[in-house]
């Protein structure tokens, strides 16, 4: 009996030998990395398995490319500080080589016993841009092994597989090109027309035709859809069973348009479906209280037998209207889940969130983006989704992210630690725009006259990716504001006039993210009227504001900031409820952007985002 | 087929083949006023606005008109304001979409209502009318003639309402008075 696996489900391991099989249409690579406590290769290149390289203990060397695989695994002779093997397929080098997952049809991996006898298979649907995918890991948990489907993958193929877990770049690709090497011509150029593709090796569990669909989806979904193909038309379906979601079923010019609206659409749809919901359950809720109360009014009736039973229809009453509200809800959510799984995956970097594969394949992009991604929203009643909270590009106003306090729902706290945090959430924010920007697309001044967010922007500082830090205390602070001032003066001058051409050369042309840490420390009256200014005439004009600040300590202005406060994007360094939508006015919880524990994606993306700003690229 | 609706008559939402109504569309459309004489835009023009209320229990708890386009959960949708009107050719120029099947439960019946803003009786429009068309294949359920209606401002057309378990609807056809659909409520209270 083979289990079939779906993605995320995990088993256990009952052998220490066995056997990986992998099964595809086209000649793939496939390697394995042993993964010790933090996520790193164990023993850096040592730990790695690749053809023609030397194996670590308990792992036989793979093959070269093929259609099928056989690994051998003795789980007994792994170092003991390995937590976990992963094995991941990659596409080969070589003429006619596919150049991404999406392109060929789902490859099998399975899961043979020491005596050859098949324990588990997974199909690994749904791949489309990935050039290396990681298609199970073993993993020890209290002393026992386990084998967990993750059809995971990576754009930016083995080198950034092996990146991420902590081998060096150089290094990475080097054993990439042993990994990827082909040496024999590629094996069938196309698709077999014949309907019986049996491969090679134990037959399929079914014994006939392999069946590269998922189990676990419907079967509309077509299997490895491109997610930037443009969406078919989808096949007329009785209204009862909603068509299986697909991303980019929006309008829009372009699929990063398309994706944006439809993010959009989600988000409007949520909001609605929670406002159907909330208020069918206050409907029920008044008419039990009418219905009660009308029991109470009578005093015929107040007790007795037939209060009783009143009461008791009252109550009823609302509970067959609450489950039915509920059923609705879930119905609404299970369909909005179902669109979040196939649309997250398939959205770039700037709209995409930090532990998205799309991010460990960033490249500095040509033009700047549509939108970008601020965070998440949620709402309570669906704690599973979260809906990417979208801002346009150019910002049309500026960012506040509050280092004094939460507002959640009702009262308001004070953790400690928020400022530290806000910087950090500071930093990561101006990171997102830096590398969602094309190289000398935006210029990050950072005004920080105390010095206390010096920490938090440590990793662009050192990675030149802020402009020039001006003079500590009250006189840096005057320069840049002067600086930046005068531009936007000078601009506006200029669109005014009609004379662009006319602007000085010196004139910076990059659209210029100010950064202000802990505000308004170092401000004398005259520098807060210029960030006012700023704050007013410089979202258009490509000059804006991104602000960390506790209100409280600008308390001293009394009302005059007021204005300024509410024209700026409140977010928060912790999940927060305070974020209305435009459409029914729920509170929102805005949970920030974070970059997963042990990730170097962050060093990756700042780097890649420095290099391409060098001069003389 | 086209049932002509007659006032009070009821029609049940059903498909023929057994399937119930998943969207259903109320659609207004009216002549536009004559242009006279040289000073043609200075005809006053006629404004006729559809909207529905949204009742539970009696209850009005949300309302679609020009004002408010969508209902709060999404399922009432309003398509705009038309301020002058059509051709009068039959083709509608306000609607209201009902997607009956993400209706909250609660809701159990739905009014649509027709009122003249600029204030002229329906006795000076001309060609007016208001349909239900079952929006999955345009097919039109029932049509309502306004023409004639005397010397009133405002109709409240139809309802929909849930019925075993599914949706019907009663065409209505009351005259009464007034610029919007809250000048209405005292008229449409007694007719749920």
């Amino acid at each position: 009996m083979t289990a079939e696996l779906v993605r995320g489900q995990n088993q256990a391991l009952p052998w220490t030998r066995l056997e990986i099989g992998v099964e595809a249409d086209r000649a793939l690579a496939l390697g394995a990395v042993l993964v010790g406590e933090a996520g790193h290769a164990l023993g850096g290149a040592e730990g790695i398995a690749l053809p023609g390289v030397p194996p670590p203990p308990g792992l036989a060397a793979p093959g070269p490319p093929a259609p099928t695989h056989r690994l051998a695994v003795d789980l007994g002779a792994l170092p003991s500080a390995a937590t976990r093997l992963d094995l991941f397929l990659a596409l080969p080098d070589g003429p006619g080589a596919p150049a991404r997952f999406g392109a060929l049809a789902a490859p099998r991996v399975l899961l043979l016993g020491p005596g050859g006898e098949k324990a588990a298979g997974f199909a690994v649907t749904g791949l489309a841009e990935e050039t290396t995918v990681v298609a199970v890991e073993l993993y020890r948990r209290n002393g026992a092994w386990k084998i967990r489907a993750v059809g995971q993958g990576y754009q930016g193929g083995v080198p950034a597989l092996l990146t991420d877990r902590g081998i060096d770049p150089e290094t990475a690709r080097r054993l990439a090109a042993v990994a990827q090497a082909h040496p024999v011509a590629p094996l069938p150029p196309a698709p077999r027309p014949d309907p019986e593709p049996v491969p090679a090796g134990p037959a399929t569990p079914s014994g006939g035709r392999v069946d590269y669909t998922h189990p676990g989806r419907r079967p509309t979904a077509p299997a490895g859809r491109h997610p930037y193909a443009t969406p078919a038309p989808a096949a007329p379906a009785p209204p009862t069973a909603p068509a299986a979601p697909v991303a980019g079923d929006a309008s829009g010019w372009s699929m990063e348009e398309r994706l944006h609206n439809q993010v959009w659409g989600m988000f409007e749809d949520l909001a609605r479906t929670v406002a159907a919901y909330r208020g069918a359950v206050e409907f029920a809720e008044d008419r039990r209280e009418r219905e009660l109360d009308a029991v109470l009014d009578d005093p015929r009736g107040r007790t007795g037998q037939g209060a009783a039973a009143a009461r008791a229809a009252a109550s009823e009453r609302y509970e067959t209207l609450v489950a039915r509200a509920q059923e609705a809800l879930d119905r609404d959510l299970a369909q909005l889940a179902g669109e979040s799984q196939v649309v997250e995956p398939a959205l770039s970097p700037a709209l995409a969130g930090w532990e998205s594969p799309v991010w460990h394949a960033y490249r500095p992009p040509e033009q700047p983006p549509l939108s970008v991604r601020l965070g998440d929203l949620g709402l309570p009643e669906a704690p599973e989704l979260r809906i990417p909270m979208l801002v346009r590009l150019p910002l049309e106003r500026g960012l506040w992210i509050d280092a004094g306090r939460l507002s959640d729902g009702e009262g308001e706290s004070r953790p400690a630690g928020l400022r530290a945090l806000a910087a950090g959430s500071a930093a990561l924010h101006a990171t997102r725009l830096l590398a969602v920007h094309p190289p000398g697309g935006l210029t990050v001044h950072l005004l920080d006259p105390a010095g206390s967010g010096a920490a938090a922007f440590a990793g662009l500082r050192n990675a030149g990716l802020l402009a020039p830090a001006p003079p500590a205390g009250a006189a840096g602070v005057a320069e840049v504001l002067e600086r930046l001032t005068r531009r936007v003066d000078l601009v506006h001058m200029a669109v005014r006039g009609g004379a662009r051409d006319a602007l000085p050369p010196g004139l910076d042309t990059a659209e210029q993210l100010l950064v202000v840490h802990d505000f308004p420390h170092g401000f004398d009256d005259r520098a807060v009227t210029r960030l006012r200014y700023l704050a007013d005439e410089g979202p258009a004009v490509g000059v804006h504001l991104l602000l960390v600040a506790d209100r409280d300590d600008a308390a001293g202005y009394g009302p005059l900031l007021d204005p300024l406060w509410r024209g700026l994007l409140r977010i928060t360094p912790l999940p927060d409820r305070h974020l209305a939508d435009p459409w029914v006015h729920h509170l929102w919880t805005f949970t920030p952007p974070c970059v997963p524990r042990g990730s170097a994606v962050l060093e990756t993306v700042v780097g890649a985002t420095a290099r391409a700003r060098r001069p003389g690229r | 087929m086209t049932v002509n609706l007659n006032k009070g008559q009821g029609i049940s939402l059903e498909k023929k083949d057994g399937g119930v109504l998943s969207a259903v569309r109320m659609g207004l459309g009216w002549q536009a006023a004559p242009r006279r004489g040289l000073f043609g835009s200075r005809t006053r023009e006629i404004d006729l606005d559809a909207s529905a209320v949204l009742f539970a229990d009696k209850q009005p708890v949300d309302v679609v008109f020009f004002r408010h386009l969508v209902s709060d959960d999404g399922s009432v949708r309003h398509t705009g304001d038309n301020l002058v009107g059509g051709a009068g050719q039959g083709g509608d120029d306000e609607s209201v979409l009902v997607d009956l099947q993400r209706v909250p439960v609660h809701i159990d019946q739905i009014v649509f209502t027709v009122n003249s803003f600029t204030g002229q009786t329906f006795q000076e429009v001309q060609n007016a009318f208001c349909r239900l068309v079952d929006e999955t294949n345009g097919q039109e359920l029932a049509r309502y003639t306004l023409d004639g209606g005397g010397q009133y401002t405002a109709q409240i057309m139809a309802k929909v309402h849930r019925a075993d378990g599914g949706w019907r609807m009663t065409a209505l056809g009351t005259p009464a008075n007034g610029r919007t659909f809250q000048d209405l409520m005292p008229s449409i209270l007694p007719l749920l």
